[in-house]
């Protein structure tokens, strides 16, 4: 049941516009002339592929970041807020795709957080009671316990105190982010009723979700952003038109294609299981393959990779490697990295700041980090012989003026990248796991990585490569499968699907 | 592949080997002009002397051999509030065994350290094993080892007849041609072995990336545990070797000595460039943080600075020492 379109005669000037609106993180575009529009009562499905902006025209809406050109009106006026909290008053709230509760604080300041209202300094306890009441009677769920710790609730109910939270202060637009990315299918159900509450007292919602059923469930009107672009939009239909939009991009990249053979089994997971997510993966993995996995962030990829890698335990499955005890299978849950080192895997981390690399230290440091026994003797390191294996993998890659004394940190993120993977170039491993490998960098780079991990396959090596971007996917990988809410499904060669059929499958799970 | 072209490369700093230079340089300007500063201030310039050396030197090995320890584990991202406590059970227990008479010296020496060492062991596996913050582990066993110590003094100064172990003190050592205490020699040589260690070796870069990013390190596939256990163990050793200097320093086994050197020992560590946050620090940059401290001690003695005096010098020096260090960082 979509909610009503408004029906006045006159055309009042929408409940919120912008228009042009536009902002670059250094070289990155991240909004290109953007325009939007919600209008009073309706729920507005904002959609695209990750990274297309959706989170920057939020942020910038809700006063989190400013943009560098264009406008906004809320109901016919110009708006710039200042902040947040400005944006608050002004009737705007949105509400993130993680929780942002304070676990140790009951509902009722969590709710009146920031707004609470006071007298001589003091909470004034019965309006700020009356206030969050209210709110929650919106909801439907005024029967919720005031002073209950939020740590204790369960995640559909946190999710309710987080609009409640939203609504406190009058609001008029109400943002929500992939609201049901964390919510079982019965809260989810529960969720959508309290949308529609809202959308029927005349609060225009922005429904930001990669699920297109939940779109055609909720939304009446819907907004596609592409790389940054708004490239249409109109009433919710059929999916088919949503899904030409949000891939139907011209593919410019230049993928260099490597000659190689594809060769026995190196690897074969079956039914990998996570403590969450993922629910089931299974595929082998051949020497000189590279398979590709898509799918929403979110879906269970990364968890699949951290799984078989050992970083995270599994939570049952079983990994068989053939070079690794004849290739008896072993349970998935006695994975960890430092054996998976030794048995011959290699992992990318797609948080290239965070986990990827120690960015303090130096490039020499961070390549040999994973196989420092090649550069040493009898555990001291052979430190001129570490500078030419690393100088040679650094002019192989392109780093260039990267001294191997150098701190990654003060290299491009391209550059960057290109160090993390020489990491596992240099530790010679069979088998790789990349996770986004490409993410956030420059072209040129990018072109440097695919011919890479060409190379890589052509001597043999088993490569598993998840990526969100799927014309790097279409343009390297011999193989395909996709990953829908903790389901792989079979990987299939790549000539099987379609940019189509693969969101198909990402968005809704099927599409076979 | 498309002809590559440099229009998308950023500018790159170059390693400057200089700064590196700078960095060790900015704490021992200070020790200079310190220093200086006293030799001008006090009478009859006698702070200029070889004696005023000797004390500073001997006064700081203490400190210093604890302070090595605490660089590897501020390094590795972790903290060890229990070197205070750990150098009096190993004083303790040199004087106990040495006052037994029952075993040689050495054995009472190397017990002390060994002591130290376990302490470490165990700060090191709860650490790992039990997934507590290091604060609050060493916390625990800040007063345990305390406790400990005065169990085996029964809450009492041992008193010792004196051995060759109280010479590894002295201030005017017995071969004279040695001009420092054989405990600064000893000292020195362990710098220079534990400078080593963390440039040079395998284990070394391990430490610097658990402390830099232990996610990477697990990622890279070091077994992170396994180094922390090792680098609390060092550590422990080292104060262990604390608490054999300070028996040797004080003739006796106190019980309640190094109270609160926990907070010099991290001064030091501080005011030579470790970070709280892990993945810096040099034992170099250690060695003359403690340095500093002494100076300003024993300069301040010898002007006749009453104790709250120095007591606050110091601890605005630490707040200064880390401000400049951020400067410096911020403005690269």
């Amino acid at each position: 049941m979509a909610a009503e379109e408004s029906t006045t005669s006159s055309s009042p000037p929408p409940l919120l516009r912008m228009e042009g609106v536009s902002k670059r993180f250094g070289p990155t575009v991240a909004l290109d002339h953007v325009a939007f529009e919600v209008r009073r009562g309706e729920v507005h499905a904002l959609i695209g592929e990750n990274g297309a902006g959706k989170s920057t025209l939020m942020k910038i809406l809700c006063g989190e970041l400013r943009a560098d050109s264009g406008a906004m009106f809320l109901e016919g006026r110009p708006f710039r807020p200042t902040g947040p909290l400005d944006a608050r008053r002004a009737g705007l709230s949105i509400v993130h795709q993680e929780l942002s509760l304070a676990p140790h604080l009951s509902v009722l300041k969590n709710i009146v957080l920031g707004l609470e209202d006071t007298r001589a300094g003091f909470l004034h306890r019965s309006t700020n009671r009356a206030r969050a009441r209210a709110a929650l009677a919106r909801l439907d769920h005024g029967g919720l316990p005031l002073d209950s710790l939020v740590g204790g609730l369960s995640v559909g109910l946190r999710q309710v105190v987080e609009i409640a939270r939203a609504l406190v202060f009058e609001s008029r637009v109400l943002v929500l982010d992939e609201p049901t990315s964390s919510l079982s299918q019965g809260d989810a159900e529960r969720l959508f009723d309290v949308v529609r509450r809202l959308s029927a007292q005349g609060v225009g919602i922005v429904y930001i979700s990669h699920f297109l059923e939940e779109v055609r469930q909720v939304a009446s009107r819907f907004t596609v952003l592409r790389d940054g672009r708004s490239v249409g939009g109109g009433a919710v239909g059929d999916t088919a038109e949503m899904i030409h939009l949000m891939v139907g991009r011209s593919i410019e990249d230049f993928f260099p294609r490597v000659d190689k053979e594809i060769g026995a089994v190196a690897m074969t997971v079956s039914a990998l299981a996570g403590p969450e997510k993922p629910i089931e993966a299974s595929f082998p993995i051949r020497r000189g393959e590279i398979l590709g996995i898509a799918g929403l962030v979110g879906a269970g990829r990364t968890e699949s990779l951290r799984a078989i890698f050992g970083l995270d335990r599994a939570a049952s499955g079983t990994i068989a490697i053939a070079a690794v005890r004849g290739g008896q299978p072993f349970a998935a849950s006695s994975a960890r990295p430092d054996r998976s080192r030794r048995r011959g895997l290699a992992m990318l981390s797609e948080d290239r700041k965070g986990e990827g690399l120690a960015v303090a230290m130096s490039v020499a440091d961070n390549m040999t980090l994973s196989a420092p026994e090649r550069v040493s003797r009898f555990g001291f390191l052979r430190l001129g012989e570490r500078s030419r294996r690393v100088r040679e993998i650094a002019g192989g890659l392109h780093i260039r003026s990267a001294t191997p004394g150098l701190p990654v940190q003060n290299l491009s993120g391209g550059n960057q990248q290109k160090v993390a993977l020489s990491r596992l170039l240099f530790q010679d491993a069979d088998i790789l796991l990349l996770d986004e490998p490409t993410r956030g960098i420059d072209i040129q780079s990018k072109t440097e990585i695919y011919l890479e991990i060409g190379r890589l396959a052509q001597q043999g090596k088993a490569i598993v490569m998840v990526s969100s971007y799927l014309p790097e996917l279409f343009g390297i990988c011999d193989t395909l499968a996709v990953m829908h809410r903790g389901r792989l499904s079979r990987p299939r060669p790549l000539g099987e699907w379609t940019a189509e059929s693969v969101m198909r499958y990402a968005t809704e799970g099927s599409g076979e | 592949m498309p002809p590559m072209t440099d229009l998308h490369e950023f500018p790159v700093p170059r390693a400057r080997p200089l700064k590196r230079l700078l960095d060790l340089f900015g704490p021992l300007l200070a020790l200079i002009a310190i220093y200086c500063l006293f030799g001008f201030a006090v009478e009859g310039g006698t702070f200029w002397s070889a004696r005023t050396v000797r004390n500073i030197s001997t006064q700081t090995v203490v400190v210093a051999l604890s302070a090595m320890g605490m660089t590897l584990i501020m390094i590795s991202g972790g903290i060890d509030l229990s070197v205070g406590s750990i150098i009096a059970l190993a004083c303790v227990v040199v004087a106990y065994l040495v006052n037994q008479g029952k075993a040689p010296v050495w054995a009472a020496a190397a017990a002390g350290i060994g002591v130290g060492g376990l302490c470490g062991l165990a700060n090191g596996a709860m650490v790992a094993t039990l997934r507590i913050v290091p604060f609050i582990v060493t916390l625990g066993t800040l007063g345990i080892y305390r406790g400990l110590a005065l169990m085996v003094a029964k809450e009492q100064t041992i008193n010792t007849p004196a051995t060759w172990l109280n010479t590894l003190m002295y201030r005017a050592p017995h071969p004279a041609w040695l001009i420092l205490s054989p405990g600064v020699w000893l000292a020195i040589a362990l710098a220079l072995a534990m400078l080593a260690v963390l440039r040079l070796t395998v284990f070394g870069v391990h430490v610097f990336a658990v402390g830099s990013s232990e996610e990477t390190a697990r990622l890279c596939g070091l077994r992170v545990g396994r180094i922390k256990i090792l680098v609390y163990t060092l550590g422990g050793l080292l104060a262990g070797l604390s608490g054999l200097m300070q028996y040797s320093y004080l003739s006796v086994g106190d019980p309640t000595t190094a109270q609160g050197y926990e907070l010099d020992v991290i001064a030091a560590v501080v005011i030579g460039g470790g970070s709280l946050s892990g993945g810096v620090g040099s034992i170099a940059g250690t060695i003359i943080g403690a340095l500093i401290m002494t100076t300003l001690r024993n300069g301040g003695t010898m002007m006749g600075w009453p104790n709250y005096l120095q007591m606050i010098i110091v601890g605005a020096i630490i707040i200064v020492a880390v401000t400049l260090d951020r400067l410096r960082h911020r403005a690269r």
